[in-house]
């Protein structure tokens, strides 16, 4: 193997753009617990943005359509969990899977037609300049316009829950649903929102993966991804610059395990595969280890619902 | 009460010439169980390609598709076989024991197993196809055009049939270039586009430049075309997902067995069988030539495939060592097809180790 210095460029490029779906839906999911919301249905509003993106691509022809198209399928998708939950106060944990399990089959059902279908390419951004740095050139430049998003996507919810007035709201309404009710705030309006939110980011990490990371329809293309998210969500305790550190992890590790296959380290294949996996949980929960701030981090109110009278 | 019994008498008539009817005019119907979803562009898509065979050729199919390879897989038998099903197609490794177990319970019913090998009962049939025969093609091919002399291979799960996808691959390579070496990342999944790619990625940083692949989807395909890279199809001509990257594709071709084993059962003459089929009998198809292929090697694979498909040439051919040196078929000999089931050893020159 050849190290050079653009060899690890290109391998934590690759890296990045395997974390971008987490880093997403992760970052969508966190705003959504953060109002006290639990939704479990990640996975289902992932693969309906990834067919709905696929499917506007192929009939519209227009990126863009597809892209806002995914975004706004993973909001219908999750209006009806929001709907459930805020409107008939359902069990948020049943309510979730059920939408996960809702949005395979439907997604399945729309695709039948999209399966086999090469999608467009999509376009890059700064191509010339990828060999003008060496190291940072493969890393910074020739990328998606949704990778740079998703990338500046964790210190923007960073900001926003610590520095916004709104972002403050979204975490009272999270930490004591009933003070901030009696404050006048809105608690069913602003969970509602969260959720759509939500669903936006799942959409787009959707249509990320059959869009953009591989161009094609296949059913249940998002793999469990939005599981994973799930739980980088957990272990991060609520913080997105975690999510962004654990979503690399989890991405390098897939990543770095194929190379070291591929050079012949005599590792048993297995452990190498469950690596990404260990070592994520075990990374997010040495760096979060302080329990002061877990605990002022942790919505309080998390999967609990809220009646307006009691 | 006259009336009644008239109406009851001609209606009893009218019922039982239905009956009779239906008995002469008896429909076939042919049942499918699948282990994945039939919108994975992989293995299951392509038997549903032969189901629709078997449609258009005037029969009614049903499928059910996702079956898991447990005690579901028995439930859903038994249901298919008790709702009228004449035979019934059982499309993955895991449903053997199953297949058995309900054949057992149904002796009018025909079962077909596909890529299994037992059959405890008349009427259980299993059947699959030598895409080794296949790989031999792509190895050919991949020796030749490689440059680096590194050729990447993404892998699904350490069992025989792609064990000796990898060795009759690397035979064929080696045969037409000494030089080369195979690269074998084992991705553990038949379908994750997003693993696959990063798979095929992995391999390609370290200078594969000619990628094959025994996991189902797209990805691989896609990504070596950015690359630069060669790519063969998998299971279906993937050369429109890839145009400049596939070479060719090795397709899986069910079809034309399905329609003739309905219509055995239709004329009454399906019988107990053990079915391999390769590229002669057309269950393993070669898509087009790519036209980058420079003249000579394009001749030289439609000889080779040729000469597969009479027997001629065999992808095993002796002297094969395993990778510690030890012979494993002597000069001359070819590898019987009990050895062909059940390998589990690298030959030598397949870098790595099995997983275990």
């Amino acid at each position: 193997m050849i190290i050079d210095i653009n060899f690890i460029g290109l391998i934590i490029a690759s890296i990045m753009a395997s974390a971008v779906p987490l880093i997403l839906a992760s970052c969508g999911e966190l705003i959504t617990e953060r109002s006290g919301v639990l939704n479990l249905g990640v996975e289902g509003m992932m693969i309906i943005g990834a067919i709905s993106g696929f499917a506007l691509m192929t009939v519209t022809g227009s990126l863009i359509i597809a892209i806002f198209g995914a975004m706004l399928a993973g909001v219908l998708i999750s209006t009806i969990f929001a709907f459930l939950t805020q409107t008939l106060i359902t069990n948020h944990v049943a309510t979730g899977l059920a939408l996960t399990i809702f949005g395979i089959g439907i997604s399945a059902m729309i695709g039948k037609n999209f399966v086999g279908i090469p999608g467009k390419e999509f376009p890059v951004l700064f191509e010339g300049l990828k060999d003008t740095i060496p190291l940072l050139g493969p890393i910074l430049f020739g990328h998606s316009i949704v990778f740079y998003f998703a990338f500046a996507l964790p210190f923007i919810t960073s900001y926003f829950l610590k520095k916004t007035k709104i972002g403050l709201i979204v975490r009272a309404v999270g930490d004591s649903p009933g003070s901030a009710s009696n404050q006048g705030i809105n608690v069913r309006l602003v969970r509602y929102a969260c959720i759509l939110y939500g669903g936006a980011m799942s959409g787009l990490a959707g249509a990320y993966l059959s869009m953009i990371y591989t161009p094609q329809w296949i059913e249940n293309m998002t793999g469990g991804r939005g599981w994973i998210a799930l739980a980088l969500v957990v272990f991060s305790t609520w913080n997105p610059i975690k999510i962004l550190i654990g979503a690399m992890i989890f991405g390098g590790l897939t990543i770095i395990q194929f190379h070291m296959q591929a050079i012949g380290v005599r590792i048993p294949v297995q452990f190498l595969t469950a690596l990404p996996y260990i070592v994520t949980i075990i990374v997010l929960v040495v760096i979060s280890r302080d329990s002061r701030k877990i605990r002022l981090s942790t919505p309080s109110s998390l999967g609990k619902s809220f009646h307006k009278d009691n | 009460m006259h009336k009644f019994f008239i109406r009851s008498f001609v209606s009893s008539l009218v019922l039982l010439f239905t009956f009779t009817v239906a008995a002469i005019a008896k429909d076939v119907k042919a049942a499918f169980v699948y282990i994945g979803p039939t919108g994975d562009h992989g293995w299951t898509y392509q038997h549903d390609v032969g189901r629709k065979a078997v449609e258009a050729a005037g029969f009614k199919t049903t499928y059910v598709e996702g079956v898991p390879e447990s005690a579901d897989a028995e439930r859903v038998l038994r249901q298919l076989a008790n709702s009228g099903h004449d035979v019934i197609f059982t499309t993955s490794f895991g449903y053997m024991n199953p297949t058995n177990k309900v054949a057992k319970e149904f002796p009018n019913v025909k079962f077909e197993h596909a890529t299994g090998y037992k059959r405890e009962h008349p009427n259980v049939s299993t059947y699959a196809a030598r895409f080794y025969e296949g790989r031999t093609i792509l190895g050919t091919i991949a020796g030749t055009m490689t440059k680096s002399n590194v050729i990447g291979y993404v892998a699904s799960f350490p069992i025989p049939e792609v064990i000796r996808g990898i060795n009759s691959f690397t035979l064929a390579a080696q045969k037409v270039n000494p030089n080369i070496k195979t690269k074998i990342v084992w991705a553990f999944t038949w379908y994750d586009p997003g693993k696959e790619a990063e798979a095929a990625k992995a391999l390609i940083d370290q200078g594969a430049d000619v990628i094959a692949q025994h996991t189902d989807s797209t990805a691989i395909v896609q990504i070596a075309e950015k690359a630069g890279v060669y790519a063969f199809g998998q299971a279906s001509d993937m050369d429109k997902f890839a145009p400049k990257a596939v070479l060719t594709s090795v397709e899986n071709n069910w079809g034309p067995y399905y329609v003739d084993r309905v219509k055995a059962v239709a004329n009454g003459t399906w019988s107990q069988k053990d079915t391999w089929h390769g590229i002669g009998d057309g269950m393993v198809v070669i898509s087009d030539l790519d036209s980058q292929m420079p003249a000579d090697l394009r001749s030289k694979v439609k000889k080779l495939q040729a000469d597969l498909a009479s027997g001629k040439v065999h992808s095993f051919t002796g002297p094969i060592y395993d990778q510690k040196g030890n012979l494993m078929v002597a000069e001359g000999k070819t590898a019987d097809d009990g050895m062909l089931a059940g390998m589990m050893t690298y030959v030598k020159g397949v870098e790595g180790d099995i997983p275990k």
